[in-house]
This record gives C-alpha cells, sequence and structure tokens, in this order.
C-alpha cells in the first residue's frame, strides 16, 4: 500500500496533482503508430525487392542478418529488430483499444452513427477499428512467426510461406488491413495534431494515392511470392543461394577440399 | 435611369411558368418519454414547398395546419439562436437554414442524439451546455481582483479581437456534439463546443488561467486527449467554425504541458 494506490482507489487521484498520463498516453499512441506505419512502408519496399528478382531479396535478407558485415548471417539480429516492432505493436494496440467501442451498446451507437451520418471520416475511423482488430491477431501471428524463425525468410523461404503453407489467405487479408488502417492513421495523425497543415482534401488525396500505391505495390508483391512458392513447391525448404554466391562457395570448396558438395540451389 | 420594358398586359411567357411546388415528405421520428407506452415511431408528413422556404417554415406549417401535437424548438429563426437543431437526413443541422431546396422529395428528421430528449425534434440542449459551461468554467477568469469603473479600459490589438469574436460566435446548437462519435459512445466527453470556449478563453488576455489551469479541465480522455478527430464536429458546424485547427492547436499546446 503506498499513498498515491490510497488516494487512487478513493478515487481522488486528480486531487493531489495534474495527471501526465493523459497527455503521455495520446502521444505515445500517435508515435507508436506512426512508427509502425513508416516501419510497414520501409517493411513493404524490403520484401518488394522481390519483383526486381531473387538476388536482391536475398541481398536484403542478408543485410539484415548481418551478412555483409560479419560475414556471416546472424538471425538474432532480425529477431531483435521483430522483437522491437512486437514492442511498440503491442503497446500501439494497447493504447488504440482505449478508442474501441467496448460494449454492445457503443458498438450499436457507432455503427448507427456512422451509416447515418455518412460522414468520410467517420467511416474511416469504424475501418480502422475492424482493420485494427484483425491485425491483433494476424500481425501477432506473423510477429511470431518472424521472432521465432527468422531464418525462413528469403525468396525461397517467403515464398514457401505463401504457397507449400498455405498462407496467402492469411498474408492478403493483413496486406489489405495493413495498409488501410496505416494509411488512414497517418492521415488521422495530421489532422490530429495539424502537421503537416495542408487542406484536408488535400491530405486525404495524397492518403488514397498512398493506400492505392502500397496496395498495388504489396498485391504485386505477393503475387511474386505466390508465383515463386508454385514454381519451387517441389523444393519445399530448400533455401536461395544467389549463382555468384555458388561460384565462389565451389571456388572456396575447391580450394579446400575438392570433394564437397555446393550448398543450396544455383539460380 | 430607364426603367425596363414590361409586357404586363399578356400571359405569363412560358419559360417563365413554372413546375408545380414540390410535394416534400418529412418522416418524423416521433417519441414521448412521457409516454414510453408509444414505441418511437417515423410519421409522415406532406408539405408544399414553397418558394426559398425553410425546413422550419415547413415544420411550422405541419404544426399549424396538420399537426399541433409536433414538438421541435425555434426562437430565432436566423440561425443565431441555435434552438432548431436537429438530425436532418442522419446528420445535425439548423432546421432555421436547411432550405429545402436542398432536400430531396423525401427527407427524415429526428432529434438530436446525446442530448436529454424532451419529445419527437425537442432536446434539452441548454441543460448539457449549461453543465458542461460549469465543468469548464466558461467564463472569464479576470486578472483584476477589484473592478475600477472609473479606469480607461485595456486596449485590445483589433486582430486578436477578431479571433476571440471569432470563437464566440459559437450559438451552443449541440451540432458538433451531435455528429462526434466519440461523445456518441463516451457520454462524458467535452466535445467540440467545449473545446471551442477553452480554444476562446485561452486566447484571451484578459483570462488569468494557464495551460496548466486548462489541462486540468481538458486534458484527459473526456478532453482533447480522448478526441478521435472523426472531425465531423467541423464538418457539420452551421457557424463554419474552425474546430479541426482549434483542436488541434489545443492538443499541442496541452500535449506540451502534461
Amino acid at each position: 500500500m503506498s499513498y498515491e494506490t490510497i488516494v487512487a482507489q478513493a478515487g481522488l487521484a486528480d486531487r493531489i496533482g495534474k495527471n501526465r498520463w493523459p497527455a503521455r498516453l495520446d502521444i505515445l499512441q500517435s508515435s507508436t503508430g506512426l512508427f509502425l506505419a513508416l516501419f510497414m512502408w520501409g517493411h513493404m519496399f524490403f520484401v518488394a525487392s522481390i519483383l526486381l528478382g531473387a538476388t536482391p531479396m536475398w541481398v536484403i535478407t542478408k543485410f539484415f542478418e548481418g551478412y555483409f558485415i560479419f560475414g556471416a548471417s546472424h538471425y538474432w539480429l532480425v529477431s531483435c529488430v521483430v522483437a522491437f516492432v512486437a514492442v511498440v505493436f503491442v503497446l500501439h494496440a494497447g493504447l488504440a483499444v482505449r478508442k474501441f467501442p467496448i460494449n454492445y451498446r457503443q458498438l450499436r451507437t457507432i455503427r448507427a452513427h456512422a451509416a447515418e451520418m455518412r460522414h468520410e471520416d467517420t467511416t474511416l475511423w469504424t475501418w480502422q477499428v475492424y482493420t485494427g482488430f484483425l491485425l491483433f491477431f494476424f500481425a501477432s501471428a506473423h510477429l511470431y512467426q518472424m521472432l521465432v524463425w527468422p531464418e525462413k525468410i528469403g525468396p525461397y523461404g517467403s515464398a514457401d510461406r505463401m504457397w507449400s503453407d498455405g498462407l496467402w489467405p492469411f498474408y492478403l487479408t493483413m496486406l489489405l488491413a495493413v495498409e488501410l488502417h496505416g494509411g488512414i492513421g497517418l492521415y488521422r495523425l495530421a489532422v490530429k495534431w495539424g502537421w503537416p497543415d495542408a487542406p484536408r482534401e488535400v491530405l486525404k488525396k495524397l492518403k488514397w494515392a498512398l493506400t492505392a500505391f502500397f496496395l498495388v505495390l504489396g498485391l504485386a508483391t505477393l503475387g511474386a511470392y505466390v508465383k515463386i512458392g508454385y514454381e519451387h513447391r517441389d523444393h519445399y525448404g530448400e533455401r536461395y543461394t544467389p549463382s555468384w554466391l555458388v561460384d565462389q562457395q565451389q571456388n572456396n570448396d575447391a580450394a579446400a577440399a575438392p570433394q564437397a558438395a555446393p550448398s543450396g540451389e544455383t539460380k | 435611369m430607364t426603367e425596363p420594358v414590361t409586357h404586363r398586359d399578356n400571359a405569363p411567357d412560358p419559360a417563365e411558368r413554372k413546375a408545380p411546388p414540390r410535394q416534400l415528405t418529412l418522416n418524423v421520428l416521433r417519441y414521448d418519454p412521457r409516454n414510453p407506452s408509444v414505441a418511437p415511431h417515423l410519421q409522415a408528413y406532406k408539405v408544399e414547398e414553397a418558394d426559398s422556404m425553410t425546413l422550419f417554415i415547413a415544420l411550422s406549417e405541419i404544426r399549424e395546419h396538420q399537426d399541433p401535437t409536433l414538438q421541435f424548438d425555434f426562437v430565432c429563426r436566423a440561425g443565431i439562436c441555435g434552438s432548431c437543431a436537429m438530425m436532418v437526413n442522419g446528420r445535425p443541422r439548423l432546421a432555421c437554414r436547411t432550405l429545402t431546396a436542398s432536400l430531396p422529395d423525401e427527407s427524415t428528421l429526428a432529434p438530436l442524439p446525446f442530448f436529454e430528449l424532451i419529445g419527437d425534434l425537442s432536446v434539452n440542449t441548454g441543460k448539457w451546455m449549461r453543465g458542461m459551461s460549469e465543468r469548464l468554467e466558461t467564463w472569464l477568469h479576470a486578472q483584476e481582483k477589484e473592478l475600477d469603473l472609473r479606469r480607461v479600459e485595456e486596449r485590445m490589438d483589433p486582430d486578436l479581437a477578431e479571433q476571440i469574436y471569432e470563437l464566440d460566435r459559437c450559438v451552443e446548437c449541440g451540432c458538433c456534439v451531435a455528429a462526434c462519435g466519440t461523445a456518441q459512445m463516451r457520454e462524458d466527453f467535452v466535445g467540440a463546443v467545449g473545446f471551442g470556449k477553452i480554444a476562446r478563453f485561452r486566447l484571451d488576455p484578459r483570462d488569468e488561467r494557464s495551460d496548466d489551469d486548462f489541462y486540468a479541465v481538458i486534458g484527459d480522455d473526456t478532453g482533447v486527449f480522448g478526441c478521435m478527430s472523426l472531425l465531423a464536429c467541423h464538418d457539420v458546424c452551421p457557424k463554419s467554425l474552425p474546430l479541426q485547427t482549434q483542436i488541434s492547436f489545443l492538443r499541442r499546446k496541452l500535449a506540451t504541458v502534461g
């Protein structure tokens, strides 16, 4: 028992001084949302590297594994990034859920209100609630996968996940939810804090343009992984190795032990 | 100046002949809280549209000629008193500022949500506004402790006076609160009208309150940090108050003192 908890239990917490937490939590909700939305854009560009070919995607994967710095893949580096994103995600979810309708009366009221008002920003917010609710589960599952099996990220590993593991419907749903949620969220951040101080029509057009761009990019990327996964279905589990690395490995192996067989598939 | 030539003796030019007036159908959500045995129901009224007719005039016609039991509020008939706010086809509007020409042939009228229902389209916005006003102390907290009427009044920069006047144009009609998704879900939410008033007194150099004092009244989830920025308040305000910029400004200021 402490003085603070005794006062708080008595419902008198606001009488012993200014409570800074509402301001902090609002800033934290906005900043975690901003981080996640920007992270998702970066993430989208990284995974979309598959559209340039398997090797560019492999290079990016290996970069995050520290391969080009340490000379070997350290998957725990990826896990660390995932863990950080997961913490921010949980924080954001915990803060954002405060705004959700939390009982039937509230749900019925906001649904009727949005339906009758036909007000775009209000409707967009309800979409954010639905997509946010979906992401509680989808993003959590995805983050867990990436945290525990970071070595499975790669041109073949990710493609196998789409096709052979049958997860493309999961990723398609998550793609739609993330792009809508993040795009609307960034627009709302701008109007909420008044920066950038542009007219709402302009911000909204920009928002839709960005959402459309990332959705198209995301769908093309998903399609590319599904295609590779389908073609690679008979070699499930095999890792991609660029041909130049295979040649290099073969030369090294030849120098060290001429009888050693190359690992991975050449391309 | 020469008078234009007119042909008074002839029949009206066919091009000028007007189409017959529209028959407007107004579906009014009717409910009397003192008679709860009669469930809320929609009642259709038909009114012949007239030139420059406002929704307020249409409702007055109905009450005068068809149904004297229909309840709705009005005082000024000119968008100044804020009494005749109601949901018109799902959105809050002032009946006296709504031309029937802007409405489709059939419209639905309902009372403002959120406020205490008196009956039919009449709600007690005044009761809530008073509570809000007392809670936020929306009056000048003067620096002068003793009033000296002989002293020359402090001068105010005209631009500042204009800014204060801009926010003072609020008529407390309740449209912003009725349009607010946050307020619909959380009854203790201050609403844009409250933020507008705080913004107004914050601007006023005669008010002695600091941002810390304003934080104490709206610095929580029932206040500015609970606002979800759906901005319907801004979009429906009959007085076109700059609510979006005022709320974001307050949020920025109070977030820094928080």
